[in-house]
């Protein structure tokens, strides 16, 4: 038989972005999914990953363009290379989904989350806290004689790192929002 | 206004059941005469009627039920038209806006039930808003991959009046799949039908979706080429069975040369088939030396399970119709000679011709009942409905279907129930058309109230009941793989068929002993009403060629003497 001009399942000729199709590798890859904000949209996005056993890491949702009613869902995802493209292709068959874009393989991008940070102590511990802060760039938001709110906005990495050096300085609640990401540079 | 918006996307037969929630709906119909409304006797046979209506028409069904449990009992047929892309819309009624959320009486969370089983649903809240929805409903239900889609319309929406938007105003324009396949993917797929020298064609019910003009396309392809095709059991139709190349259904139970071609094949072309478990058995094994392409509407089934060499996303008649173009003006080459030898060596596995039987002396066997209905029906301007098990196999194996839309089964979800009513689908679509459903008896009995649906419309509906008294595909599994212990697979308490037809007003005709049978078909046929023929077949019989699941193609049960011992534990995890 003549030989395919494209070569077994490489990535430039597939449908997609494929790459080796039978990795059992994981990746994280981060989705930016741009849907029309109509009721129950976000339960149809949610109810796809539970209903076909796919990993949501981290989920965030709002109205990005009002007077087009579109709101954007950034989905970080862990899975195989295969697993992640049938992803990407059920996202694009939900009806109110206008556009499915994979961050991670698009080219570089930016993500960002914020945090906030409960931290309750005395004496060294809380001298501690707030110098770890300033080298992290956490800002105090609240303050009392036993505890600080400290903010930060940073990748998910660094969020961690903190959240780390803060447990045995009294840490007693984390709220995060979620991965917010965008591609570099002009689309 | 809703009966407008179906008047204008077409309709003239909705299938349904009314409630509460409804009556403003009922109270439209009962006011016009346009569009013939049939009372079915369960919701869910609404939705297995629109489907067979759908399937044998190519047009969209339209069921209307009303909130709460109506709505739930239509959740079994919306799953089973998800499954087997089936286009159809339906109307629920719901309890007023301002009860929404307070469990009101006949209150369900329709939308959110109904979430996994439609391709899309919707809750109108606003009247101005309602035909709007209804015409994006017809258009997402039959536009890219097919499916049933649901339209959740509260009373009081009902009630109120608002301006009505016609069908061309309707916002439909970002639902918009691709239909043109990819030119370079076009064109290497032509190089490979050039080169090929053990090529086959898989087809599937993607070709029936698409309508009769890509089923002329893959005739026009599969002739000019002399390439075998073997179909799935949706795609059954979509290449004629009498046809020269036509190689058999494949599959678990598909034909013995049809499965070892795929096994053995160079070049794999799927068209609107989506490589279900039931096709490709275990996944490690499947095909192992070809170069696979595969053209579908759908990108999430490309690459979902086997890994393609070409995937081309299209709709199959528009990329068919490109590919064709190409390879002509290519000068219409395959490798003859080559392709030659393969057709000697699948001549060579269909001599072994894996669907004998031999015909008992006392008893029916089911595959001769069916060789004889084949045989006097074959001529008819006939459909075929069929419920799920061992009956629904023999049907697809021993009858022969040449034309597309001739043929309705539940095949994604195996849904026992779903040929009767489907049949009345077909029945109303078609009326002076032979409409026969294939039934086991205990599917039959799953949604047998629509006889009363049946005699009420004076539709001539045949129900062929192969009665083994056994729910027989359970009954096989539960041999070959659970030590033949039998647990709850007999039919017992099996009502008179015959009598039962009578007391719905129908007619019933019993039927045990082979030299009765032509006779006894016959009279089914000459009867002009809906009939229950109960045939009594072998309460034993194994559906054979077999492919147990997990098993490679070239593992194939023939018959009861290659199964000793043949399906392995880790076989019988599987389903
Ligand atoms: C609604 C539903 N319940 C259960 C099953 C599992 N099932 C598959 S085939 C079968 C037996 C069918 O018996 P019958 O209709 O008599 O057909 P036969 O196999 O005997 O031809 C059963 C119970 C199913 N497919 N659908
Ligand atoms: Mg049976």
């Amino acid at each position: 038989m003549a030989p395919l001009k494209i070569k077994k399942g490489t990535s430039k000729h597939s449908a997609y972005d494929l790459r080796d199709p039978h990795s059992e590798g994981l990746e994280r890859h981060t989705l930016a999914v741009v849907v029309a904000n109509e009721a129950g949209v976000l339960a149809r996005v949610i109810g796809l990953f539970s209903g076909r056993g796919y990993n949501i890491e981290s989920l965030t949702v709002a109205e990005t363009d009002h007077r087009g009613h579109l709101s954007r869902i950034t989905v970080v995802t862990i899975g195989t290379p295969s697993v992640i493209e049938q992803i990407k292709a059920q996202l694009g068959r939900i009806v109110p989904v206008h556009e499915v874009h994979d961050l991670t393989v698009e080219g570089p991008s930016v993500e960002r989350e914020l945090a906030l940070f409960k931290v309750a102590g005395e004496g060294n511990d809380r001298i501690e806290a707030l110098r770890l802060a300033e080298i992290f760039r956490a800002n105090v938001v609240d303050s009392t004689l036993s505890s600080f709110v400290f903010e930060m906005t940073g990748t998910s990495e660094k969020i961690d790192a903190f959240a780390e050096l803060m447990r045995p300085l009294g840490l007693q609640e984390v709220a995060r929002t979620g991965v917010a990401a965008l591609s570099r540079g002009t689309a | 206004m809703i009966v407008q918006a179906l008047k204008d996307q077409g309709v003239d037969t909705v299938f349904g059941y009314p409630g509460g929630a409804v009556l403003p709906i009922y109270d439209e119909i009962f006011l016009q005469n346009d569009i013939r409304h049939y009372l079915v006797r369960h919701e869910q046979g609404a939705v297995h009627a629109a489907e067979g209506y759908a399937r044998s028409t190519g047009k969209p069904g339209v069921v209307l039920v009303t909130s709460g449990p109506g709505a739930t009992n239509a959740v079994t047929g919306l799953t089973d038209a998800l499954m087997d892309s089936i286009p159809i819309v339906v109307l629920t009624g719901q309890v007023p806006t301002f009860m929404i959320g307070n469990d009101a009486f006949q209150e369900a969370d329709t939308v959110g039930i109904t979430r996994p089983c439609t391709k899309h649903n919707w809750l109108v809240r606003d009247t101005a808003d309602l035909s709007n929805v209804i015409h994006q409903a017809f258009h997402v239900a039959t536009h890219g991959r097919p499916g049933p889609v649901l339209v959740d319309i509260p009373k009081d929406v009902q009630f109120a009046s608002a301006a009505y938007t016609a069908p061309e105003n309707a916002r439909t324009s970002h639902y918009a799949p691709k239909t043109r396949g990819d030119a370079d993917r076009i064109e290497e797929l032509v190089a490979l039908i050039e080169s090929a020298e053990r090529p086959i064609i898989y087809s599937g019910g993607g070709v029936i979706n698409s309508g009769v003009a890509a089923s002329q396309k893959l005739r026009e392809l599969v002739d000019g080429t002399n390439f075998p095709i073997t179909s799935t059991l949706m795609g059954l139709g979509a290449y004629p069975a009498n046809g020269r190349n036509w190689v058999g259904m494949l599959g678990m139970h598909g034909l013995y040369e049809a499965n070892l071609a795929m096994h053995d094949c160079d070049l794999m072309i799927n068209i609107g088939a989506r490589f279900d478990d039931r096709i490709t058995g275990r996944l490690d094994a499947f095909s192992p030396g070809s170069r696979k392409v595969h053209i579908d509407i759908d990108p999430s089934s490309v690459n979902k399970v086997i890994h393609v060499d070409v995937p081309i996303i299209g709709d199959v008649d528009s990329v068919l119709g490109d590919a064709l173009a190409l390879w002509k003006s290519r000068g219409s080459k395959t490798r003859k000679d080559a392709v030659e030898v393969w057709w000697a060596k699948i001549r060579e596995w269909r001599s072994i011709n894996c669907l004998a039987f031999t015909q008992a002396t006392k008893t029916i066997k089911p595959q001769h009942a069916l060789t004889r209905l084949e045989a006097l029906t074959k001529d008819h301007d006939r459909y075929i409905c069929t419920e799920v098990g061992q009956h629904q196999m023999w049907a697809a194996q021993y009858l022969g279907f040449n034309e597309p839309h001739r043929w309705m089964t539940s095949g994604g979800l195996g849904t026992m129930g779903y040929g009767f009513p489907a049949s009345i689908g077909v029945q109303v679509a078609h009326p002076g058309a032979l409409v026969i459903n294939v039934a086991g008896e205990a599917s039959w009995l799953m949604n047998m109230q629509e006889m009363g649906t049946a005699v009420q419309y004076n539709l001539p509906v045949k129900q062929f009941i192969l009665n083994n008294e056994r729910l027989g595909m359970v009954r096989q599994w539960q041999e070959l793989l659970h030590g033949e212990r039998y647990s709850q697979s007999w039919s017992e308490a099996l009502p008179d068929f015959v009598k039962l037809a009578e007391a719905f007003g129908a007619k019933g005709i019993l039927c045990s002993d082979p030299d009765d049978l032509d006779d006894a078909i016959m009279e089914m046929l000459a009867y002009d009403g809906p009939v229950i023929f109960d045939c009594v077949v072998e309460k034993h019989e194994n559906c054979f060629p077999m492919i147990p699941s997990g098993e490679p193609h070239n593992k194939m049960l023939l018959g009861e003497a290659s199964t000793k011992g043949a399906i392995g534990t880790k076989g019988a995890v599987m389903v």
